[in-house]
């Protein structure tokens, strides 16, 4: 590449610093750079290209190639405030160029109308603080086809008998079928579902530079190294690099939000590879580190004004966390499906998206998808039937049989906004730059499980309408291990049980934005980058408006 | 088909689906890649261990044998596992050593108590070998993890040696393990870089999406 690409000095006074160049991140530095301001994106993780992926299970999970690392960053779990937490494993996130993007599923559901009105509908519900958003999904849907056609997301418009309004079909046909797909269209017919093909964040047909899908097989949780999946690593930075007004610098940590003493941001502290402390001063900063490092950085940022963490007179940063509820059945059929072929998903359901909850007994919905995702050495770890030899020439036997022969239904559903689960600083544990690790409080709500008991036992009973030789649905618990990190940094228009405004400027500091899985109000139904993405070009165009007229000086 | 080629092969009949632009971007990082990747697999075909003695080396062998045994079908043998746990205990999995290090001379001990005129796991034969592993498997039973990344949390040895050696036979062949692929050949995992539909007996026959029917007003569940 022959790219002009900018050196910005730390000294040097950029329109904007975007910290996380991930879902949100990446769009936001595009938008920005393309509409003429200087850029730089501090991103904690490795730059890392198609050529640096690979199909090595133990690189990419063992090592976590991609992903944030357990040893350098330790966390901490809890169920409750009252409880001492436990160091463990508490989450997953991307940790490169293109954060979770790069190795995400690829699902992109838009949210639905309801999505943003759920609290005017269904009334308050004990143990939650459930709220409407500010914007709603007719402010959203210019920027819902905006992420389809400048991303790369392939569907069939009007598919889905439940799907909200669109401006636009989409830009490329759904992804070939997959054995699962069939099988799951098939049955879900038989009982009356409305089942479709799956909207996709992956290439149906080839775009400049990028190739379509070509079906290797490890996708969840790997890079593509095609560029055929729509991360923001290939569909975003590379534009915003084009501009030669972005400067992506990565292994780049910053932990610190500096203010000048008029209470105004001027910049962003952070370490480089070899710990050197670094600050880059900026007009502006946009906050794009996903829900677990957004928060975290607001508060590691206390200061003076602000002695609970920057921006954060409310007290709810780090708090209403959403998970996503679910629940997930696998069955094993008579012929090989050879669903290791391809990408996780090809067909789904939203028939559940809102289930009347009078009549069911709790409150929520969500929908369904007819998947596998698992590589082979992770299959043989975890794929086999409850019960099943764990070695031997059983465990063995087994395996030949199941690998090509098993399919999974993962039902995805909505999360409650409860004030006790959230991230915050764990007071004792540190990470190895010395700085208070992530802590996560969660405890799901009594709806949140039932929905995904029943969630789990739809999938049991489309596998029976499939005639699956075996199938079992793993028991319900609660949750311990975050993967969508959503609503720690809520949007809404009082300042006093909000973070963000409807334009994502925090409430508190004029040139400070906050833009990724935070924002989001409610949960959606299980597939939130989709939504991350279009708050994310819908705020660069706010912060776009505000920058002109002067607003952030 | 030949494993070692596989990701050449993907590239050459890449054209239909790839960009030119793609390839032509790519093309040298990718070569490199895959060359170095295959010299990878090749050098650690030489049966030179690193980490283990060569006794050593043997009772791994017997004991990984146990886990995936070798009957018509290749198992941990033919597929070189010794020697991938081998490189391993030096690279990724070095954090293993010392259970193999504490491990493995219990194990030896275990057997002795079990058969007192046995010296070593190595010399017994199959049935004994399964009942010593069965004594050390604490787990069976248990529901399986979904997610090997936090299930394998490899607190005792002979976990650690089950978890290693289903990496060793299922890796992507590229990574130096699974030789010559036997272990995804048994589990029906085509070895090519990228694929085609009908990918399976079920879309075969598939006719193409048609529109759900016509409902005359949304379902509620």
């Amino acid at each position: 590449m022959s790219l002009d690409l900018p050196k910005y000095k730390t000294s040097d006074e950029v329109d904007f610093v975007v910290v996380g160049s991930g879902a949100a991140g990446g769009i936001i530095a595009k938008e920005l750079s393309t509409n003429g301001f200087r850029v730089v994106v501090l991103e904690q993780g490795p730059y890392l290209t198609e050529s640096d992926f690979s199909h090595d299970e133990m690189k990419v999970l063992g090592e976590d190639l991609l992903t944030n690392k357990p040893k350098l960053q330790p966390t901490s779990f809890r169920k409750t405030p009252n409880e001492k937490a436990k160091p463990q494993r508490a989450l997953v996130y991307g940790r490169c160029v293109g954060g979770t993007s790069v190795h995400f599923t690829a699902n992109f559901w838009r949210f639905h109308e309801i999505d943003f009105i759920e609290r005017s509908k269904v009334g308050a519900i004990p143990g939650a603080d459930l709220r409407d958003w500010p914007i709603t999904y007719a402010d959203l849907e210019p920027y819902y086809t905006k992420v389809e056609w400048e991303i790369g997301v392939s569907g069939l418009a009007g598919a889905s008998p439940f799907d909200p309004p669109r401006s636009k079909p989409y830009p490329m046909p759904p992804l070939p079928v997959k054995g699962s797909g069939v099988i799951f269209e098939r049955a879900a017919r038989k009982l009356g579902w409305h089942p479709f093909p799956a909207p996709m964040a992956i290439l149906s047909q080839p775009r400049p530079g990028r190739s379509a899908c070509i079906n290797c097989g490890f996708c969840l949780a790997f890079g593509c190294e095609v560029g055929a999946k729509s991360s923001s690593l290939v569909a975003a930075i590379r534009v915003a690099e084009k501009t030669s007004r972005c400067e992506i610098r990565p292994n780049s940590y910053v932990h610190r939000i500096e203010l000048d003493n008029r209470g105004r941001v001027m910049g962003a502290a952070y370490f480089d590879e070899k710990r050197n402390v670094h600050v880059q001063k900026a007009k502006a900063v946009v906050v794009c580190a996903n829900g677990a490092e957004t928060p975290r950085l607001l508060l590691l940022s206390a200061n003076k004004q602000f002695p609970n963490g920057l921006a954060n007179s409310s007290g709810v940063v780090g708090k209403y966390l959403m998970l996503n509820s679910g629940g997930v059945a696998t069955g094993v059929f008579e012929h090989p499906l050879n669903d290791y072929k391809g990408f996780a998903v090809s067909r789904l359901v939203h028939d559940f998206y809102e289930l009347d909850h009078e009549k069911v007994g709790f409150y929520g919905g969500g929908g369904m998808d007819a998947r596998f995702d698992q590589t082979p050495i992770g299959f043989a770890m975890g794929g086999l039937p409850p019960g099943s030899p764990r070695w031997g020439k059983g465990f063995k036997d087994t395996l030949a049989n199941n690998f090509t022969r098993t399919m999974e239904l993962f039902g995805h559903g909505t999360s409650l906004p409860v004030e006790s689960n959230s991230f915050s600083l764990d007071p004792d544990l540190k990470d190895a730059w010395g700085l208070p690790a992530l802590c996560l409080t969660y405890k799901d709500h009594p709806d949140d499980i039932k929905l995904s008991n029943w969630l789990s036992q739809r999938a049991m009973e489309l596998l029976d309408a499939a005639g699956a030789k075996q199938k079992w649905a793993p028991t319900i618990g609660e949750q311990q291990f975050a993967v969508h990190l959503l609503g720690t940094c809520r949007m809404g228009t009082d300042p006093k049980t909000s973070v963000i405004n409807p334009d994502h400027q925090t409430h508190d500091v004029k040139n400070l934005f906050l833009c990724d899985g935070s924002s989001l109000v409610t949960s959606g139904r299980g597939q939130p980058t989709m939504t991350i993405e279009a708050l994310a070009f819908r705020a660069a165009d706010r912060i776009t408006a505000l920058a002109k007229r002067g607003d952030l000086a | 088909m030949s494993i070692d080629l596989s990701r050449r092969d993907f590239l050459l009949r890449a054209g239909s689906g790839i960009s030119a632009v793609w390839l032509s971007t790519h093309w040298p990082a990718v070569l490199d890649a895959a060359t170095h990747a295959r010299q990878a697999a090749k050098s650690t075909a030489a049966p030179r261990f690193t980490f283990f003695t060569p006794e050593e080396a043997a009772e791994i062998e017997a004991i990984t044998s146990r886990i995936i045994p070798s009957d018509d079908t290749p198992g941990a043998r033919e597929a070189g596992v010794v020697f991938f746990i081998d490189k391993a205990l030096g690279t990724f999995a070095a954090d293993s050593q010392k259970a193999y290090r504490e491990g493995l001379p219990e194990v030896q001990t275990r057997i002795r108590e079990m058969f007192p005129n046995l010296k070593k796991f190595s010399a017994a034969s199959s049935a004994q070998q399964d009942e010593v592993l069965s004594s050390l498997d604490e787990s069976s039973g248990n529901t399986p993890q979904r997610n090997f990344r936090r299930g394998a949390s490899a607190n005792s040895f002979f976990e650690t040696v089950r978890f290693h050696t289903i990496v060793a036979f299922l890796i992507d062949p590229e990574s130096g393990g699974n030789r010559n692929g036997v272990g995804w050949k048994l589990i029906g995992r085509e070895p090519d870089h990228m694929f085609q539909p009908p990918f399976g007996y079920y879309d075969k026959d598939y006719a193409g999406w048609q529109p759900n029917p016509a409902d005359s007003e949304k379902t509620k569940a």
